[in-house]
């Protein structure tokens, strides 16, 4: 028998504790009184949506939050990144962002700068699966969105 | 996890799978280290070597284009494309080759009769008649005909366990429905649809009826004519054929009478700039080089499976949907999704606070192949009032150790998400 498949890999690498934890407790899962951003993700793949709603104050997200379904890794990414920018610019962000970005997509490592994620480095395994990336994925092309202002629905297949 | 007891040995009517799996080269291998179980079928199924030796045997010692040389590899490669269309219509026990049109799949042959046959006799205020459980292939080129004549889609519902509510379906048909486009083997829920009492309804009421049996080809025999279906569709990856190629069957009165589809070489009998004579049936329909070794890579599945007989596949295949049915309803908070009476070949299922995403990612590191999403049947996930479904989906190689193995991978499923 010959083996076509990717290297066996430890799915705990990819279901990392902290990532069930916010899948079954997502934190700020919730609208916000006075969001005065908000955009909407979507995964045709999937069917996955997600409303995201920041509240920003001089430039500064001061509260962040999201409704929606999806899978695992989709809600607690939500989650963990709706913790995470809550007190960062605009700017700083984006730039979690596009460190998110080539974390989950393998594009840089070692990540040039890890100490920005901070927790969100558990999302690190998600590279080795590549079906998989967009659910991580959706709740950041979401914030940018709203970072951006812009009023439009983003989709993970609209690249 | 032991195999599930109380389900008796392979009747007679089945046959030996293991001998079976010899035939399907792909199905020796493993993935992340495990021995791969594909359960997948509906999306696409796995090729038999005899398909594979015929499409390497067209290219091989046959390849020219059809119906233009005098030449004699022209010659042959004509011969065995008009073959293959002779044995898909004994397939189906259509009346005639005339009544045999190739297509790319499925897909394109519906997109034909709706953009021939539609457009031709789909006018304002018309009705196409679909149900709530048909693919976007049966709903979108509908919508599309029924959008530029200022018709509409009447849907016939169905119940929460996935049958049709075939009482409304009669309520549906009127002096205005021009069409009924039906699935014979919902790829979601694995219903199958009483076809022939539907088309016999239809028909009283003077309304012609397609069926969709992009499922339903591999599981169970067709006969168009006992059907009396005045369209049948399915298309050739599904059935161990290669992809590309896919049948049209239509009544020869009904394809004499559509327009042409594609304009283009093969399917004219004269042109001047002037005016084109269209060619007889089925060519009219079949505008340029068509796909000959996927037609002879169809035929070729077509005579593995009915070498097996079709009547012990679907045998053989019902048994092993019982076996999978009970071992599924036994893994924790796994809830079925399709639980009409008729059913064949397909295992859709959700289970309580996991994401059939997250379903599929970790039965794959088991080597199990199972399909996740909306399965391109949005409108009736929203009926289901669900997102997605986790899917496994069976083939005549398939078998209960498989089963087995899917059971235990969601068992972990399970443990990894509570």
């Amino acid at each position: 028998m010959t083996d076509r498949g990717a290297p066996v890999s430890d799915l705990r690498e990819l279901y990392q504790e902290v990532i069930l934890d916010h899948n079954r407790r997502p934190r700020n899962f919730r609208t916000i009184e006075g969001a005065n951003r908000h955009a909407e993700g979507y995964n045709p793949l999937c069917g996955d949506r997600l409303s995201l709603y920041l509240k920003v104050e001089d430039g500064v997200i001061e509260d962040a939050s999201f409704q929606g379904s999806g899978c695992a890794i989709s809600k607690a990414s939500a989650s963990m990144m709706t913790d995470s920018v809550k007190g960062k610019t605009l700017s700083e962000a984006r730039d979690m962002f596009e460190q998110f970005q080539q974390m989950v997509t393998g594009n840089a490592a070692p990540l040039a700068l890890p100490e920005r994620l901070g927790k969100l480095a558990v999302f690190e395994g998600v590279r080795n699966y590549p079906a998989r990336v967009k659910c991580a994925s959706l709740a950041w092309h979401t914030l940018r969105s709203a970072v951006d202002a812009k009023d439009e629905v983003v989709s993970t297949e609209a690249e | 996890m032991t195999s599930i007891a109380g389900i008796a040995a392979p009747s007679q009517a089945g046959f030996d799978v293991r001998r079976i799996r010899e035939d399907f080269p792909i199905l020796w291998q493993t993935v992340h280290g495990k021995p791969l179980v594909y359960l997948d079928n509906a999306a696409t199924a796995q090729k038999p070597r005899a398909v594979l030796d015929a499409l390497m045997a067209y290219y091989s010692e046959d390849n020219a284009n059809v119906h233009r040389g005098v030449h004699l590899l022209s010659e042959r490669a004509t011969q065995v494309f008009e073959d293959a269309r002779a044995t898909v219509q004994r397939f189906i026990n259509a009346a005639s080759t005339r009544e045999i049109v190739f297509t790319r799949n499925a897909t394109e042959a519906i997109n034909l009769v709706a953009q021939t046959f539609g457009r031709a006799r789909v006018g304002p205020r018309d009705e196409v008649v679909i149900s709530a459980m048909e693919h976007h292939s049966n709903i979108v080129p509908w919508q599309m005909v029924c959008e530029e004549k200022g018709a509409s889609l009447r849907v016939i519902p169905i119940t929460d366990e996935g049958a049709l509510q075939i009482e409304e379906y009669e309520r549906l048909l009127g002096p205005h429905t021009r069409l009924v486009s039906i699935v014979h083997l919902s790829n979601v829920l694995g219903t199958i649809n009483p076809v022939q009492e539907m088309i016999a309804t239809a028909h009283r009421h003077g309304v012609p009826v397609l069926v969709d049996g992009a499922q339903a080809a591999s599981h169970m025999t067709v006969d168009v004519q006992a059907l009396d279906a005045d369209f049948y569709v399915f298309t050739g990856h599904k059935l161990y054929g290669p992809t590309g190629i896919g049948v049209l069957y239509g009544k020869e009165r009904l394809l004499e009478d559509m327009p042409p589809y594609q304009g283009g070489g093969d399917m004219i009998k004269s042109v001047t700039f002037e005016k084109t004579t269209y060619n007889a049936l089925p060519y009219k329909f079949e505008a340029g080089t068509p796909n000959i070794a996927g037609a002879v890579g169809l035929a070729a599945a077509v005579d593995y499976v009915t070498g097996i007989g079709m009547d012990r596949i679907t045998a053989q295949e019902r048994e092993l949907l019982a076996y999978g049915t009970a071992a599924l309803s036994g893994v924790p908070s796994l809830r079925l999704i399709g639980t009409a009476p008729e059913k064949a070949s397909v295992l859709s299922f959700v289970m309580d606070g996991v994401h059939p995403h997250d379903i599929g990612t970790v039965v794959d590191q088991e080597g199990v192949a199972i399909r996740t999403g909306h399965h391109c049947a949005q409108p009736l996930m929203q009926r289901l009032g669900i997102p997605a479904t986790a899917r496994a989906s069976l083939a005549l190689y398939n078998t209960r150790e498989e089963i087995d193995v899917l059971a235990a991978a969601l068992h972990k499923v399970r443990e990894l998400f509570t």
